[in-house]
């Protein structure tokens, strides 16, 4: 133990130094843009070695020296997760990438609905476990600088003092160095991969050292062992299955795992190379650990640490160099884990907790300015510091020992209440944020009281009574024999409970509930990510990603104010969804919504960040349009197109139908018109060739000549109605328009109509036919006539009668012709107005011009006739524009 | 909720996409057969146990197993994944 302190004090200081370096070159180049070696799938994979802590690095050899093989659980977990990636962490790390997130918490929270609860659970789970797992690497430094000072020189508490300050110092140097929107941290990651070949380079260097250098070669390393306390292999089948489930579960829920293999990936291709690289690393971390356990416990007197093995045999054999190595690679452990754990914790507390609790605080605000970036690193800077103090302080508490070092796995199982709501929510659309907040909570509750207050030590909070008696003596509750379960290694005990109940609770609570729209949408997402995405190769920060846009909108603004902009402008744009096209409109838009919370010039750094250039394709869209709002939206586009198809179809039966009615009209009107012809020509036909004849007398003469007359007259008025109709329907007609009385107008209609003697009693209302109107009156009393002849010819009641009465409606006026004969059969209504329309008998003569000729007129007045159901007759209205001086001035000249 | 079944998926596959669906198929399952195989000590205790040396010799034997299937595994995945198929097959997500 000759090494000096100041030696290995400076030794540890050009370390920390060179780390420093590497971390700034690394940041430096990443900045520059030439990631280069820092993206590689070998920094990848050393970077997943924070996995092996202190605790493994010096730990192992403890273990190992006290139970045997059990210590390669530990490692046996993980690679049998990696090894999978396929099934699992494939899934992991491209939801992870799709969804841009940021911890284990916010992936929780992002799959159940972006819960702000579920959140702040799971961050305050990773902070419980992680504590004190960071007092432990606290720990584990100052013991190993003991071992070279003897304890003598500087007292243990402020190393610890020193070592959590420079790391907090590190940390937040280069883990909260920018607002990264891909959360990557080159400059850590790189630093921890060369920490990670320091840790590998030092325990190979011990471990051949000890296998050729002390023991003189593998063969008699086996006969060592063979001959060692642990030449048995002494196993606790329960501890076996249940610590290799656990560390294959911690792998992949503690924080700073999740932290470097989710959130740090940048490729993910890098995993395929860890899937085997990986577990190489953890078989060379652990191959020579049973060697170094024989021979320090062959070499080293009784009763000596066996978790500073590691460092005591090189030290035993007067390996200084060595054992400065080994210290490094332990400092190397306990760097590297405290660093990522507290950039995650620090991730998780700043955007699960503080995030929510500033932005709802800002909400109030009438100004809502800020720098919300600002806000963000501040937290992380504060988070970050407060968790290292924490775990400083927990390490004072706790007074360090033993049972500090039984935290590792307390802290495992503790963590390990992620992975029901983690694997239900990657694999099973029906996993609820009620079940995963349910089962968190059980698992959490019974951890807490079934292992991690009786763990910190007997008597600190739990009484020793307590814990063998139970509360209130009621034996089924004790901690470590729940509902009477006894005898089990309290792990196991703890772990079948916990674990157990929480991932019942969570499927029984899930099967039950029926979760939010939004959590249908992400639980969608997260399950089939791989139909929707494509993989990526890395992030492209300069492609202006809508989706993107919409995230970041959310974690500014509040997911829903997000939503609404989002799907406002998306309609605008024609388009359905929440997802528009980005347009540099729709970017200023956007950034001025952000800076109203925000502030301008944060709300430009953050769309700059994103939005460089280069366009949105329709597999982006696609990806995230949700599958059901797709199906939705492609069914109702179906019922509308066959909605209208059916209208088209009513449409096109209903013009069938009155075609044929009017094509049975003109053949009857055809038989009637040439009837019609016949009968005067025929009449004028016989006469004349009677007047031929001689011997007439001049009366017969007159007479005959007076019915050729008339006949010639029929004819004629039959012909002009033709013509009329024809001139009106071509628009060549020339109104007169004046301004008449209407009482006039149905005056003289009256008085024409009814002159030949038909008996047909009008009423009328005079007083209210005292209106003014501008109109051809000769042409309006042609309708009017039309409509009293009619209905002196049609009304079929024993005392005819005919009501007119004027309504004003409107801007214009209706007025009624009512009788109070049969009316007119409903199916004839579509077809009175059309031409040569009789209403089916001929008993009455008449060429069915009539209506057609009154709706052309009344069109031309600017009116419209229409038949009027169910007023107990016959019922016309005629409905007239009210004195529009000049209005048709321009019909009179079409 | 069952993966639905792609409506699109066809019956049978040319032979280089049916040779990769069952190298995904191994890929998932060899995390199944290496928690056996490390389980497996567990039955050597019901008479009597073994010595620490042939326990370690028979894990670490395990381990490098695992290791060598694993690279060549993703190896040819990524490979197949990399030539040309961007999309992954209706079957990939487990």
């Amino acid at each position: 133990m000759t090494l000096s302190f100041n030696l290995l004090l400076a030794a540890c200081l050009a370390y920390s130094a060179l780390l420093f370096i590497v971390a700034f070159a690394a940041e430096k180049r990443a900045r520059a843009g030439r990631l280069g070696i820092l993206r590689s799938p070998l920094v990848y994979t050393l970077s997943l070695s924070i996995y092996c802590t202190a605790w493994t690095f010096y730990g192992a050899v403890g273990y190992a020296a006290r139970s045997g093989l059990e210590f390669v659980t530990i490692y046996l977990g993980p690679t049998l997760v990696i090894v999978g990636w396929w099934a699992m962490l494939r899934k992991l790390v491209r939801i992870g990438r799709a969804q841009r997130i940021t911890s284990i918490a916010d992936l929780i929270s992002s799959r159940y609905g972006k819960s702000t609860a579920l959140g702040v659970l799971v961050t305050l789970l990773a902070v419980i476990g992680t504590t004190p797992y960071i007092a432990l690497q606290l720990q584990s430094v100052t013991l190993s600088f003991s071992v070279f000072t003897d304890g003598g020189v500087g007292d243990e508490t402020s190393t610890g003092l020193w070592v959590a300050a420079g790391l907090a110092l590190f940390t937040i140097l280069f883990g909260t160095r920018n607002l990264d929107v891909n959360e990557h941290h080159h400059g850590i990651v790189t630093a921890i991969a060369v920490e990670a070949v320091v840790k590998l380079v030092a325990i190979l260097a011990v471990g051949a050292f000890v296998v050729w250098g002390v023991a003189g070669g593998p063969t008699a390393v086996f006969a060592l062992i063979d001959a060692s306390p642990i030449a048995q292999w002494q196993m606790q089948q329960g501890r076996w299955v249940t610590l290799l489930l656990l560390a294959a579960t911690a792998f992949v829920c503690l924080p700073r795992m999740f932290q470097v293999m989710v959130v740090e990936n940048t490729d993910e291709t890098h995993l395929a190379t860890a899937a085997w690289a990986f577990p190489l690393y953890l078989l060379a971390m652990s191959l020579f650990v049973v060697p170094i356990a024989v021979v320090g416990l062959a070499v080293l007197p009784a009763g000596s640490n066996p978790d500073l093995f590691v460092l005591n045999v090189p030290l035993a054999f007067d390996k200084e160099w060595l054992a400065m190595l080994v210290f490094l690679g332990g400092f190397s452990s306990a760097t590297s884990m405290v660093i990522v754990a507290a950039i995650a914790l620090s991730t998780m507390v700043s955007n699960n907790i503080v995030m929510p609790i500033w932005l709802n605080a800002r909400r109030g605000d009438a100004t809502l300015s800020g720098d919300v970036r600002n806000v963000v690193l501040r937290a992380r800077r504060l988070s970050i510091a407060g968790v290292l103090a924490l775990g400083y302080l927990y390490y004072r508490l706790s007074g360090g020992g033993g049972a500090l070092a039984a935290i590792g796995l307390i802290a495992f199982l503790g963590v390990a209440q992620v992975m029901p709501a983690l694997v239900g929510g990657l694999f099973w659309r029906g996993a609820t944020r009620n079940g995963a907040a349910a089962g968190l909570i059980v698992g959490f509750v019974i951890w807490i009281y079934a292992l991690f207050l009786p763990g910190i030590g007997t008597g600190t909070v739990m009484s020793a009574q307590f814990l063998a008696d139970g509360p209130f003596d009621i034996g089924w509750l004790r901690p470590r024999a729940l509902f009477g379960i006894d005898g089990l290694d309290p792990l196991v005990h703890a772990t079948l409970w916990s674990l157990g109940l929480n991932a019942s609770v969570f499927v029984v609570v899930s099967l039950l509930g029926f979760p939010g729209p939004l959590e249908r949408l992400q639980g969608s997402e997260f399950v089939n990510v791989f139909r929707f995405s494509t993989a990526h190769k890395g992030r492209s920060p300069t492609t202006a990603e809508a989706e993107d846009l919409l995230m970041m909108a959310q974690r500014i603004l509040g997911a829903r104010e997000a939503q609404a902009l989002f799907q406002a402008t998306a309609a605008r744009q024609g388009k359905d969804g929440y997802l528009p096209d980005v347009t540099s409109d729709f970017l200023e838009r956007l950034e001025r919504e952000m800076a109203g919370s925000v502030g301008a010039a944060t709300a430009h750094a953050m769309l700059g960040q994103i939005a460089g250039s280069g366009a949105v394709s329709v597999a982006d869209l696609m990806r995230v349009a949700d599958e059901s709002a797709q199906m939705m939206e492609h069914s109702i586009q179906l019922e509308a197109k066959s909605e209208e198809l059916g209208r088209t179809a009513r449409q096109l039966r209903e013009a069938n139908e009155k075609l044929t009615a009017i094509s049975i009209q003109k053949d009857a009107f055809l038989s009637q018109i040439s009837h019609e012809l016949r009968t005067p020509m025929t009449s004028i036909r016989a006469f004349s060739e009677i007047l031929r004849e001689a011997g007439m007398d001049r009366e017969t003469r007159d007479r005959y000549a007076g019915i050729i007359h008339d006949e010639a007259l029929r004819l004629t008025r039959l012909l002009d109605d033709l013509l009329d109709l024809s001139v009106l329907e071509n628009g060549q007609i020339n109104l007169h328009e004046t301004d008449v009385e209407l009482t006039d107008v149905i005056d003289r209609a009256c008085t024409a109509a009814l002159s030949d003697g038909a008996r047909l009693t009008i009423r009328r209302v005079v007083a209210d036919e005292r209106l003014m109107l501008h109109t051809d009156a000769d042409r309006l009393t042609q309708v009017f006539i039309n409509i009293i002849a009619n209905a002196a010819k049609y009304c079929d009641a024993p005392s005819p009668e005919l009501r007119i009465t004027v309504s004003a409606c409107g801007d214009g006026i209706n007025v009624d012709f009512i009788d109070n004969g049969g009316g007119i059969p409903m199916a004839q209504h579509a077809v009175i107005f059309e031409k040569f329309s009789r209403l089916g008998q001929t008993r009455i003569a008449g060429a069915g011009l009539g209506l057609a000729i009154c709706r052309e007129i009344v069109a031309r007045l600017g009116g419209q006739i229409s038949y009027l159901p169910g007023q107990g007759g016959a019922a016309f209205r005629v409905n007239l524009p009210q004195a529009r001086f000049g209005a048709h001035a321009v019909a009179s000249v079409a | 909720m069952p993966p639905d079944p792609p409506r699109d998926a066809p019956l049978f596959l040319a032979r280089a996409t049916y040779r990769r669906r069952r190298l995904m198929d191994a890929a998932r399952l060899l995390p199944v057969v290496g928690a056996v195989l490390f389980l497996l000590p567990m039955l050597w205790f019901v008479s009597g146990g073994t010595r620490t040396a042939v326990g370690g010799l028979y894990l670490f034997a395990i381990w490098t197993g695992l290791i060598v299937i694993a690279a060549i595994l993703s190896r040819v995945l990524v490979r197949g994944e990399a030539g040309g198929r961007g999309r992954d097959g209706p079957d990939a997500a487990p």
